[in-house]
C-alpha cells in the first residue's frame, strides 16, 4: 500500500485534523449561548481549519504523483478496510478551496440567518468536515460515507433556512443525489468483491474485463453526473440554489458541484480507463449539450440566482468536457475550472445574497440601476461577472482557454461548439450586469418601492468588502499567474493520463 | 445440568412470577413501572452473565450456544429499552397495567426460549408462548381513544393461528421425509433432501412461514399495518422489534439446516425478499399514519434482512444479526418520538410532526437519526448493515438482488424523508414545546449516539456475530 503513499511526516495528523476541527467545533458550538459568540466561534473554527490547510500547500511536493500527507489506520480488519487519507495534486486544490470558502460562508450568513443560529453553525461545520472528508478519502467506502453523509446537513440547510419553496427544493435535492449515488455503493461493493480492497490507488492497478468496466463506469457516471450536474439531470440545481440561504448556495456552487468533477477524475478515468475511452464521445456530447443548454437557459432567467444556477450548469460542462478530452491541457483546464468556478460563482452568490438583504428581491427588474447607489458593490459585481464569462486577465479565462485549446486540438467541431458556450456566457452575464448597473427602462420596482431617489440602499459594509475583496484577489491572482496551481496538479495529471493510456493499450490487446 | 446455562430464562420466569403477584395486589403505576424496569434490567444482566455458555439441555431439545446467547442479550436489552421509551405506559388501560407488564415479560421469555429451541415441537411451544402474550397485549390499549385494538387482536390471533397451522403442516412434511424433529438430525439429512426432493423445499418454506409471519415478510405481511395501527404505541414498539429479532435468529438456524447449496430454496427466499421490499416500500409511500408507515417499513426491512440470511455465508448471517440490532435501535428511536408526542397514546399522523424541531430539537434530531438510519444513509448503523448485507450477497453472486435492493432503498428515502421534512418544516402556529423529562432526553441522546457509533465502529459486534454464527450446524 505504501507504494502509493507518502506518509505524513509533519508530526501531527494534519488531514485528519482538517476534519476533526470543524466536527469538534460543531460539538462545542452546541454548548455556546449567544448569537454573536456563536458567529465568532464559527469564524474562528473555519479560520483555524483554513490556517491548518496552508501547510498542505507549502509542504506539498510538486515533483511526485503520489498521495501525500497520508495517514493510515486499521478500521475494520475483517473486511480489509483501512482508514486511509491523503491528497494529490487534484484533491489538494479542492481541499484548499473548501477551507478558504467556508469562513466566507459563515461571514455571508452574518445577518441573513435570523433564527436557529446555533443549529446553523453546527450544521455548517459538520458540512465542512464531511466535504473535506470526501476530498481526502483514499478508501472507497470512506469516500461513500462522506459523500452520502454530507447530504443530511445540506438537506437541513435548505429545508430549515431556505426560501418559500424549500420543502420542494430540499426533497428534490436529496432524492436526486441519493438515487444517483446509490449505484455508487453497488459499484464499490462490486470492485471490492473482485479485488478484495477498498483502497482507491490499488483499485486503479487492476485490468478489469471490458464489459465489467462498462457497468462500473455507468454506476460511477450516474452518481457523479447528478452531482456535477450535466444536462438532463440538472433540474435539482436551480431549485436548490434558489431556495437555499446564501451560505447554502455558496457551498452548493463552490464545493458540492466539484465533487462530481472530482469523482470523474478520481474514479472513472483511472479505475475503468477502457470504458472511459469507449464512452468519450457520449460524455463530450453531454458536456457540450450542458454548456449550450445551460447558457441558453441562463439567458432567459429573470431571477438572478436562477441565472447564476443555470450558468453553473454551463461552466461545469467545461469541467466534464475538459476531463473527457483526455489530454493534459483538458484535464488541467478542468481542474482549474473547478477551482475558478468555486471562486467566481461563490462570489456571485454572495453578491446576490447582499442585494437580497437590502431589497428582499432576487428579480433583475427589482434590482436594476444600482450603479448610482452602490458603486462599490457594482464594482465587485462587475469583476465577478467579467470573470464568470472568462474575460482575459481573470481566472476563468485561463481555465476555459486551456479547455478550448484541448478541444480544438482534439476536434475542431467540439471546439467550435464550446466557443458558442463562451459567447452565451458573455451574453447572459453582460445582460445581467447592464440591467443591474444602469438599466432604468422599466420604471417601477417591486415591493412598492419607487426606483432611484425613493429607495434607500446602503453600500457595502466592511464585512462584505472583506469577503468579496478576498475572492477578487484570487480572481486576478489566478487570472494573471496560474503557474503555482498548474505546478501542483501537473505531476498528478501526467500520472492520470498514463493510467488512461494503460487502458487504451489494454483495450487493443483484448 | 449447569444452572448458569439457563440464567436469562430463570430471571425472566422469576420476573413473570413477581409480576403475577403484582397483578393480585394494588400498586401505584409508578411502582409497577419501577419494578418491571428493574426486573428487565436484572434479566439483561443475567443474559450478559450467561453469554459465552454452551451446552445441550433437556434431551437435546434446547441448545445454548453463542448465537442463542447473543440473541438473548439483544432481546432482554430490547425489553429494557421498550420499557424505557414508554415511561408510565400511557396508552394502556390503567386497571390492567400490572397484567400488561406481566405479559410483556412473558412474551420476552417466550422469545428467549425460542432462540434456544433446537427441536421442532419445542420451537412451536416457545413460539406460542410469545405469540399468545402479544395476543393479550394488543387489546389492553386504553379504551378512551380507540376500539380498533379488539379488531387488531382478533386479526393477529386468527392470522397467527393459521400461520402456525401452515408451519405445523410444513413440519409434518419434514418429519415424514427426515424421520426426526431434532434440528441436529435434520441438519444431517436435510441438505441432501432439499437438493433431491421438491417436497422438502415445500416443507421448508411452509415451516418458515411461521417466522415470516413474525418477521412480517411477504406474503405473511397483510395484517401487520392493521395490528400496528390498532395497538398502543408502546405495544407496537414492542411488537415491531422483539419478535422480529427472535424470528431472524430462528430463520438463521432453520435456513442453515438446508445446507449451503440450497438452490431452489434460495430462489424462493430471494423472490420473497424482493417482493417484501418492493411491496413494503411502495405501500409506505402513501401512508399518513406514522405507525402504519413504520409497519410497511418493517415489511421492507424484513426483505433486506432476508437477503443476508439467504446469502448463507458467515458475513451475511453476521450482517443480518447486526442489521437487527440496528433495526431495534432505529425503530425504537422513531417510537420514542411517537410516544413522547402522543401524551394520550393516540395515533399520530404527519400533521402531528409539523414544526417539531421548534417544539423539541432533540426529538426532531432523534427522529432524523432513526429515519435516516432506516433509509441507510451513512454514517448510521442502517447504512453499515445494508452495506454488509449487500457485500455478502454480492460475494454469492446475487447481483440482481443487490441492485433491486438498492433501488428499493432509493424508493424508501422518499417516505422516511417525508417524516424528517414534516419535523423540520416551518409552521406558523408552532404549538407548545414538548416537555421532556431528563430520562427522555437521555434516551434520545442514547439513540442518536448509538445509531451513529455502532454504524461507524461495527467491528466488535460483527466479530461477535460472526463467532456466533460459526457455531451453527
Amino acid at each position: 500500500m505504501n507504494n502509493y503513499l507518502i506518509l505524513n511526516t509533519t508530526g501531527w495528523p494534519i488531514l485528519s485534523l482538517l476534519m476533526v476541527i470543524p466536527a469538534a467545533g460543531a460539538f462545542v458550538a452546541l454548548l455556546i449561548r449567544g448569537d454573536l459568540v456563536l458567529k465568532i466561534w464559527g469564524v474562528i473554527v473555519t479560520l483555524a481549519t483554513m490556517a491548518l490547510s496552508i501547510p498542505l500547500y507549502s509542504g506539498f511536493a510538486t515533483d511526485s504523483a503520489r498521495y501525500q500527507f497520508a495517514e493510515q489506520y486499521s478500521w475494520f480488519p475483517a473486511l480489509n478496510l483501512y482508514y486511509v487519507v491523503g491528497v494529490d495534486g487534484i484533491s489538494l486544490l479542492l481541499v484548499l478551496l473548501t477551507t478558504f470558502i467556508m469562513p466566507l460562508c459563515i461571514l455571508c450568513s452574518w445577518q441573513q440567518i435570523q433564527y436557529r443560529l446555533k443549529e446553523f453553525i453546527v450544521v455548517l461545520l459538520l458540512m465542512e468536515a464531511a466535504m473535506i472528508g470526501v476530498f481526502i478519502s483514499l478508501n472507497t467506502l470512506l469516500f461513500y460515507i462522506f459523500w452520502e453523509g454530507m447530504l443530511v446537513p445540506m438537506y437541513l440547510i435548505i429545508a430549515v433556512w431556505g426560501g418559500p419553496r424549500r420543502d420542494y427544493a430540499s426533497i428534490k435535492f436529496f432524492l436526486y443525489t441519493f438515487s444517483g449515488s446509490i449505484f455508487l455503493l453497488v459499484a464499490i461493493i462490486a470492485l471490492y468483491i473482485s479485488t478484495g480492497t477498498f483502497f482507491i490507488p490499488a483499485l486503479m492497478d487492476h485490468g478489469y474485463p471490458f464489459v465489467y468496466q462498462l457497468w462500473i463506469f455507468l454506476a460511477f457516471t450516474l452518481s457523479f453526473a447528478v452531482k456535477v450536474p450535466v444536462y438532463p439531470l440538472h433540474t435539482w440545481l436551480p431549485a436548490a440554489h434558489v431556495e437555499a440561504p446564501t451560505a447554502g448556495s455558496v457551498i452548493l456552487a463552490s464545493i458540492l458541484l466539484k465533487m462530481g468533477g472530482y469523482g470523474f477524475l478520481r474514479f472513472c478515468l483511472p479505475i475503468v480507463p477502457a470504458a472511459t475511452i469507449a464512452c468519450v464521445p457520449y460524455m463530450i456530447a453531454i458536456s457540450l449539450v450542458s454548456i449550450i443548454v445551460g447558457g441558453y437557459l441562463a439567458l432567459g432567467q429573470s431571477d438572478i440566482k436562477k441565472l447564476i444556477a443555470y450558468s453553473s450548469v454551463g461552466h461545469m460542462g467545461f469541467v466534464t468536457l475538459g476531463t473527457f478530452l483526455l489530454n493534459g491541457q483538458g484535464i488541467e483546464g478542468a481542474i482549474l475550472q473547478m477551482v475558478n468556478h468555486g471562486i467566481t460563482t461563490g462570489a456571485l452568490f454572495i453578491c446576490v445574497g447582499i442585494i437580497y438583504e437590502r431589497t428582499h428581491s432576487r428579480e433583475i427588474g427589482a434590482n436594476s440601476a444600482l450603479g448610482m447607489m452602490m458603486p462599490v458593490y457594482v464594482t465587485f459585481l462587475g469583476i465577478f461577472s467579467l470573470s464568470s464569462f472568462g474575460f482575459p486577465g481573470t481566472n476563468n479565462f485561463v481555465s476555459e482557454f486551456l479547455v478550448l485549446v484541448a478541444a480544438f486540438s482534439g476536434n475542431p467541431l467540439v471546439g467550435a461548439l464550446s466557443i458558442l458556450g463562451v459567447t452565451l456566457a458573455a451574453a447572459y452575464m453582460l445582460r445581467l450586469l447592464q440591467r443591474m448597473v444602469w438599466d432604468r427602462s422599466d420604471g417601477h420596482g417591486h415591493h412598492g418601492v419607487e426606483k432611484g431617489e425613493g429607495r434607500k440602499l446602503w453600500d457595502l459594509g466592511a464585512r462584505e468588502c472583506v469577503m468579496l475583496g478576498i475572492l477578487a484577489v484570487f480572481v486576478f491572482w489566478i487570472g494573471f499567474y496560474p503557474r503555482p496551481l498548474i505546478a501542483i496538479m501537473d505531476k498528478s495529471v501526467t500520472h492520470l493520463l498514463q493510467q488512461v493510456e494503460a487502458g487504451k493499450v489494454e483495450r487493443i490487446f483484448k | 445440568m449447569q444452572i448458569t446455562l439457563l440464567l436469562p430464562e430463570i430471571a425472566l420466569s422469576l420476573a413473570s412470577l413477581v409480576l403475577f403477584f403484582c397483578t393480585l395486589g394494588r400498586f401505584r403505576d409508578r411502582t409497577l413501572q419501577a419494578i418491571t424496569t428493574t426486573l428487565s434490567l436484572i434479566s439483561l444482566g443475567a443474559a450478559l452473565c450467561a453469554y459465552g455458555q454452551e451446552g445441550m439441555l433437556f434431551f437435546n431439545t434446547y441448545r445454548v450456544d453463542l448465537l442463542s446467547q447473543l440473541f438473548k442479550v439483544i432481546i432482554t436489552f430490547g425489553l429494557f429499552l421498550v420499557l424505557c421509551i414508554a415511561p408510565g405506559s400511557r396508552g394502556v388501560e390503567r386497571k390492567y397495567l400490572a397484567e400488561y407488564y406481566l405479559f410483556l415479560t412473558i412474551g420476552a421469555m417466550g422469545l428467549v426460549l425460542l432462540v434456544s429451541s433446537h427441536e421442532l415441537l419445542t420451537i412451536v411451544m416457545s413460539l406460542e408462548i410469545a405469540s399468545f402474550a402479544i395476543c393479550v397485549l394488543i387489546p389492553l390499549r386504553s379504551l378512551k381513544l380507540h376500539r380498533d385494538q379488539m379488531e387488531a387482536a382478533i386479526k393477529y390471533f386468527l392470522f397467527g393461528v393459521s400461520t402456525i397451522g401452515i408451519m405445523l403442516f410444513g413440519m409434518s412434511y419434514l418429519f415424514g421425509l427426515a424421520n426426526s424433529t431434532y434440528l441436529g438430525d435434520l441438519a444431517e439429512r436435510l441438505p441432501a433432501l432439499v437438493r433431491s426432493e421438491p417436497l422438502a423445499v415445500v416443507g421448508m418454506v411452509m415451516m418458515l412461514c411461521g417466522f415470516f409471519y413474525k418477521l412480517s415478510l411477504f406474503p405473511m405481511h397483510f395484517l401487520t399495518p392493521d395490528i400496528y395501527e390498532g395497538s398502543a404505541n408502546e405495544t407496537a414498539a414492542y411488537y415491531s422489534t422483539l419478535p422480529k429479532i427472535a424470528a431472524v435468529a430462528l430463520l438463521i438456524r432453520l435456513v442453515s439446516l438446508a445446507g449451503v447449496e440450497a438452490g431452489r430454496l434460495t430462489w424462493v427466499l430471494a423472490l420473497l425478499a424482493v417482493l417484501s421490499m418492493t411491496v413494503g416500500n411502495l405501500a409506505a409511500l402513501v401512508q399518513n399514519d406514522l405507525k402504519r408507515l413504520l409497519a410497511y417499513s418493517s415489511i421492507a426491512h424484513a426483505g433486506y434482512v432476508m437477503i443476508g440470511i439467504l446469502s448463507m455465508n458467515s458475513l451475511g448471517l453476521a450482517a443480518s444479526v447486526y442489521y437487527m440490532l440496528g433495526y431495534l435501535l432505529m425503530n425504537l428511536a422513531c417510537f420514542h418520538v411517537i410516544y413522547q408526542l402522543a401524551p394520550n397514546g393516540e395515533n399520530l399522523t404527519f400533521d402531528h410532526l409539523r414544526g417539531l424541531y421548534c417544539r423539541s430539537p432533540l426529538l426532531a434530531a432523534t427522529l432524523a437519526a432513526g429515519a435516516f438510519g432506516l433509509t441507510g444513509i451513512p454514517p448510521t448503523i442502517g447504512f453499515t448493515g445494508k452495506f454488509l448485507i449487500f457485500t455478502a450477497a454480492f460475494q454469492k453472486g446475487f447481483h440482481l438482488l443487490v441492485i433491486l435492493a438498492v433501488v428499493n432503498a432509493a424508493i424508501s428515502l422518499f417516505f422516511y424523508l417525508k417524516m424528517v421534512r414534516a419535523a423540520y418544516s416551518q409552521v406558523d402556529d408552532l404549538g407548545e414545546a414538548v416537555p421532556l423529562t431528563i430520562q427522555a432526553r437521555l434516551i434520545g441522546l442514547f439513540f442518536i449516539a448509538s445509531i451513529i457509533l455502532t454504524g461507524v465502529l461495527p467491528q466488535w459486534f460483527i466479530a461477535l456475530a460472526k463467532e456466533s454464527v460459526a457455531g451453527l450446524p
